[in-house]
């Protein structure tokens, strides 16, 4: 019964048009629409990902080997299993062209079944198999156009790989299993492995990764076939990866950084959130009179609730239906743009996953921030009819309302980091916001106790008396400008400061620790001759070098390594394995010993103390290592300290010698050299040892920081929406504000203001509560920047006064201009008539 | 007899309305002379206030010519006219319109900060000692009953010791026993600052205390009279 005269009563209500509620549907829209828009991005791409699986893996299944070729027995099990198999090998090496111009490139040595799937496009036009054929004696290269840049050359043109020339026959346009190669320090060059034959790059003990694509017969279960490729090759140290996930790493990422964007756009929800609870509780402060009105003519509580309540579902449900149509719109729309920029395939559409989540989080959210508002209009009595005040009261609501509102955050929380799939993150982010909210709540009262106590040292300054007062007195409009304009700004000024510190932190603290080359492939023989050449070099003032192998760390004490210590990024794939005799000076051993020099018994490890403790090992663990295909299982001797930050060298297992002296393997050397002699090094190394790859540290960290400032600028992004939804918030501050100034300018001008005088009170007020959100924003941003950058990222910090400068100043320019954009009315409005219309 | 402080020639005002224009005041002619107190009478809607408003600049005749203290109000600015006011002008209104984010000292001292008085807040002060709110200066307008925030009214009018005093029905939201006490002490102010008084009453008696009664129908002056019981 209650609930149907309430539906008659807010439908009554709502014929009067959305006039109250044009803030509260803005916040509602932007919330809902960032978030789709994140989620049907990610929906998209992973969607494309899916599709073109196999196109992307270059096959219906991979196997990866490190270091090695496949056996004759793993090839013979590949031939049975598929219809068809290519070879790929992936190596990093320097391209040299005949005016000796040299540069690093990533090569893809191919059989003549490569491609299975797709087609590799060149230019000028013409078929792989005869490009790779070459001319005039040459084998055929073809090359990406960078690396034709970098080295001045054309196709028709001579580069040298190692020891074997190649023609340049054609310029690299695309290639279709590209995305799987992850970060490549060197554009690409494309060969037949045949012709790499006597080039010496592909010597036992070299670095290079072998993939072997498997076209597989149309019925083919790739769940069976994977399982069977593992026991049947079992401890090979293989990698499989198959079409159902053509490339896990770039689905993982665009995931990761999906999650991330979603939980920004979290927060840009609750700055909509500050923005609905605004707008309603002063949407209800109008309705008091009718309220009370209500209740003398019988409404019991429960109608009051209901009627409102309906009123705000019937509003949230409109706001969510054309977020979710703007938020997928956009994304659709903008899809062929979208797609041109993105390194993957994706395929744009209406998803319902991104769909329902974004609703999900929009009507927690707007229950979260509006209950309250409407269980006190809820309490106004009757007698409200007749008081001078006419305000809601400020008591807090009944607890049933305060239970609600726990459960419905919890509800968020669960729903945040289920979708995001990271409830750490999720945590972060929730204690984020809730922390900056409540510094942001504190900081509108303190800036409003400020403002009081300022006051009267103001005489004398009409204007800025006038501004303290309006932000101390009562009816300040502090709390939402603050905390809208405050919220939005922290997550910007957050990103900002994490994002300068990081890059700081490469640019600034590597220079001075970090080395200037690692060289990659040394042969032991060459050895020697580097070091002279290093060592005799007085621009060179440190040389580290170590003897390199690669290998996969399978089991943990006779363990599936992944059963003993989960997903940790040291299980991920390959690592680089050393050894060693002596304990090297730079080596402090955290817990065990260090074996004797001579020592040749069972073979023994030292593993890194950070990340042997995140995995859980201990002293006299039994860690099977494989190498080169053979496996390799070690007591685990002792800990030592590796320090990953100064991109040094850092090998996570060091074994004794004798355990790994046999087999077939190259040294890597680090040179830390002054700028002045760094260009000889390169030259004179690449010059007499062809096989040895120079990788400059400086072109590796421009590299990276390159990749960095994508992700920051997409982060940007996020944080510029919840920013956007902030300023909506101030506009709707200011415009609920806006009938007050005018009463109060209509006042001032009567006592004999100047409109210039009002203006600048005006203007002053909200430059000034600008700033305070700015400073609190900055604060707040400054404090969860430290908090990442020393607990996530493990980088030092330090506040970057750039970008702080530019939140404190933004934020008082964008107040400003909200503030601005209402003061016109109150300036031009005649006083009589205004008065007249406030009585 | 001395130069009129206020004078009024043919002042008209209309307005615009949803059907069109409505004529508030028409060809209205009066003058107003240095400390004589006059009293606005006349039915609801007859144009009272708004030919108080005329006087004060705070509305612009649509024709016509309006003076005060020899400056043509019809040909000034915004912001000329509000110097004027606030040079010249004291102006009590019915409903207050104190500002609500200030307290009653500063409610009080804000036009004398706008005129650059530098003891703005001592004036203010002895203004406020003065009506009987010495208690009540930290005082927000919400904070005050009607009568109080009246009297803050009536003390920020004074303070910067007006040469003209405009009420526009003092009384009107007030009992009797408040609605007394603010005429006693609007009529002591003008004693004590020698101001011109003109005021809009529903109120016989009240009107009865000003040297002059002009009675207004239609927006027309329908009469004027000398006062038998003019106060001092």
């Amino acid at each position: 019964m209650s609930l149907r005269v309430a539906a008659r009563f807010a439908a009554r209500e709502l014929r009067g048009g959305l006039r109250g509620f044009r803030v509260f549907l803005g916040c509602v829209i932007l919330g809902v629409a960032a978030i789709a828009a994140v989620g049907t991005v990610r929906e998209s791409i992973t969607q494309g990902l899916s599709q073109e699986g196999a196109r992307l893996l270059g096959g219906d299944a991979e196997i990866e080997l490190t270091y090695r070729f496949a056996t004759e027995d793993e090839r013979a099990w590949m031939d049975s299993a598929a219809s068809q198999v290519s070879e790929i090998v992936d190596f990093r090496s320097m391209a040299v062209a005949q005016n000796e111009e040299r540069g690093l490139t990533q090569v893809k040595a191919v059989d003549g079944a490569y491609p299975l799937v797709g087609d590799v496009e060149l230019s000028p036009d013409m078929p792989l198999k005869d490009a790779l054929v070459g001319s005039d004696g040459l084998p055929g290269a073809i090359v990406h156009p960078l690396l034709l840049n970098r080295l001045d050359v054309a196709p028709g043109d001579i580069i040298r790989l190692g020891t074997q020339e190649f023609r340049i026959m054609a310029e690299l346009v695309a290639e279709p299993d590209n995305v799987t190669a992850g970060f490549a320090l060197g554009p690409r060059t494309i060969v037949s492995t045949g012709a790499l034959a006597d080039s010496g790059l592909l010597a036992p003990g070299t670095l290079f990764t072998t993939r072997y694509r498997l076209d597989l017969p149309p019925d083919a279960d790739l769940a069976a076939t994977q399982a069977q490729a593992e026991e049947t090759l079992d401890d090979s140290g293989l990698r499989w990866s198959d079409a159902r996930n053509g490339a896990p790493g770039a689905a993982e990422f665009v995931d990761r950084l999906g999650a991330f964007l979603v939980l920004v756009g979290l927060s840009g929800l609750a700055v909509g959130g500050v923005g609905i609870s605004a707008a309603l509780r002063g949407y209800l402060s109008g309705k008091t009179q009718v309220i009370a009105t209500l209740r003398t003519l019988g409404a019991s509580q429960r109608v009051i609730f209901l009627t409102y309540f309906l009123q705000v579902g019937a509003l949230a449900v409109l706001g969510i239906a054309l977020g979710l149509l703007l938020g997928v719109g956009l994304p659709v729309a903008l899809a062929p743009v979208i797609e041109a920029r993105l390194p993957v395939p994706a395929v744009f559409g209406a998803y319902p996953g991104p769909m329902a989540e974004a609703a999900l989080y929009s009507v927690l959210t707007v229950l979260i921030f509006t209950l309250w508002p409407l269980a006190r209009a809820r309490d106004v009595r009757a007698a409200a009819l007749y008081r001078d005040a006419l305000t809601l009261a400020r008591t807090l609501p009944a607890p049933i309302f305060i239970c609600w509102t726990v459960l419905l955050f919890l509800a968020l929380l669960l729903a945040a980091s289920y979708f995001s799939g990271t409830l750490w993150l999720t945590l972060w982010t929730a204690g984020g916001i809730l922390g900056s909210l409540f510094l942001l709540v504190l900081a509108a009262f303190g800036i409003q106790a400020l403002s009081r106590a300022l006051r009267p040292r103001m005489r004398g300054r009409p204007a800025l008396g006038w501004a303290l007062a309006a932000i101390g007195g009562p009816g300040s409009t502090a709390g939402p400008v603050v905390l809208s304009l405050g919220l939005g700004l922290s997550v910007l000024a957050a990103i900002g400061q994490v994002d300068q510190n990081l890059r700081g932190a490469i640019e600034r603290d590597l220079p001075d620790q970090a080395p200037s080359f690692f060289f990659v492939d040394i042969q032991k023989d060459q050895m020697p001759g580097f070091m002279e050449r290093m060592e005799s070099d007085p621009g060179v003032s440190r040389i580290d070098q170590a003897p390199m192998l690669r290998g996969i760390i399978t089991r943990i004490n006779g363990q599936p390594a992944a059963d003993v210590a989960g997903n940790h990024w040291v299980l991920e794939g390959d690592r680089g394995v050393s050894y060693a005799s002596a304990r090297p000076d730079r080596v402090t051993v955290t817990e065990g010993e260090w074996w004797d020099e001579d020592y040749a018994g069972e073979p023994l490890v030292s593993f890194s103390a950070e990340e042997g403790a995140e995995m859980g090992l201990q002293i006299g663990d039994m860690l099977t290592v494989n190498i080169l295909g053979r496996d390799v299982t070690a007591r685990l001797s002792s800990f030592r300290e590796v320090d990953f930050s100064t991109a040094g060298m850092g090998f996570i297992l060091v074994m004794n010698e004798a355990a790994l002296a046999g087999a077939p393997h190259t040294f890597l050397a680090t040179v830390y050299s002054d700028a002045a002699s760094e260009s000889a090094i390169f030259n004179d190394v690449t010059r007499a040892y062809p096989n040895v790859t120079a990788v400059r540290v400086r072109d590796a960290i421009e590299q990276f920081s390159g990749l960095l400032a994508g992700l920051a600028s997409a982060t940007a992004w996020g944080a510029a929406i919840t920013l956007l939804t902030g300023f909506l918030v101030l506009i709707g501050a200011a415009a609920a504000d806006q009938r007050s100034r005018s009463y109060e300018a209509a006042i001032l001008k009567t006592l004999g203001a100047t409109r210039a005088r009002i203006l600048a009170g005006l203007t002053l007020r909200a430059a000034l509560l600008g700033a305070a959100a700015g400073s609190v924003a900055l604060a707040a941003g400054v404090g969860g920047a430290w908090a990442v950058s020393r607990f996530i990222m493990k980088t030092s910090f330090e506040v970057a006064w750039g970008p702080a400068i530019g939140v404190v100043v933004g934020g008082a320019l964008i107040s400003l201009l909200a503030g601005l954009a209402f003061a016109l009315g109150p300036m031009s409005a005649k006083p009589a008539r205004v008065l007249r219309s406030a009585e | 007899m001395s130069d009129p402080v206020l004078s009024l020639q043919s002042a008209s005002l209309n307005l615009m309305g949803n059907a069109g224009p409505v004529s508030i005041l028409d060809a209205i002619s009066l003058d107003v002379h240095g400390q004589e107190t006059v009293g606005l009478v006349g039915p609801s809607g007859s144009g009272k206030s708004s030919l108080l408003m005329l006087m004060g600049g705070l509305e612009q005749a649509t024709s016509g010519r309006v003076t005060a203290l020899g400056h043509d109000l019809t040909a000034m600015s915004e912001d000329a006219l509000a110097r004027l006011r606030r040079d010249h002008f004291g102006v009590v209104f019915q409903s207050f319109h104190l500002i609500p984010t200030m307290t009653a000292l500063e409610n009080v001292a804000a036009p004398l900060e706008l005129a650059g008085v530098k003891e703005a807040y001592d004036r203010a002060e002895a203004e406020l000692h003065a009506v009987g709110l010495a208690d009540r200066i930290g005082h927000y307008p919400s904070q005050m009953s009607g009568g109080e925030q009246q009297r803050v009214a009536l003390a920020r009018a004074a303070a910067p010791r007006p040469d003209i005093l405009l009420a526009d029905e003092p009384t009107g939201n007030l009992d009797s026993s408040n609605g007394e006490a603010i005429i006693e002490l609007l009529f002591g102010l003008r004693e004590r600052h020698k101001s011109t008084l003109v005021m809009v009453t529903h109120a016989p008696d009240l009107a009865a205390r000003c040297d002059r009664v002009i009675t207004l129908t239609d927006g027309r002056i329908a009469d004027t009279a000398k006062s038998t019981g003019a106060a001092a």
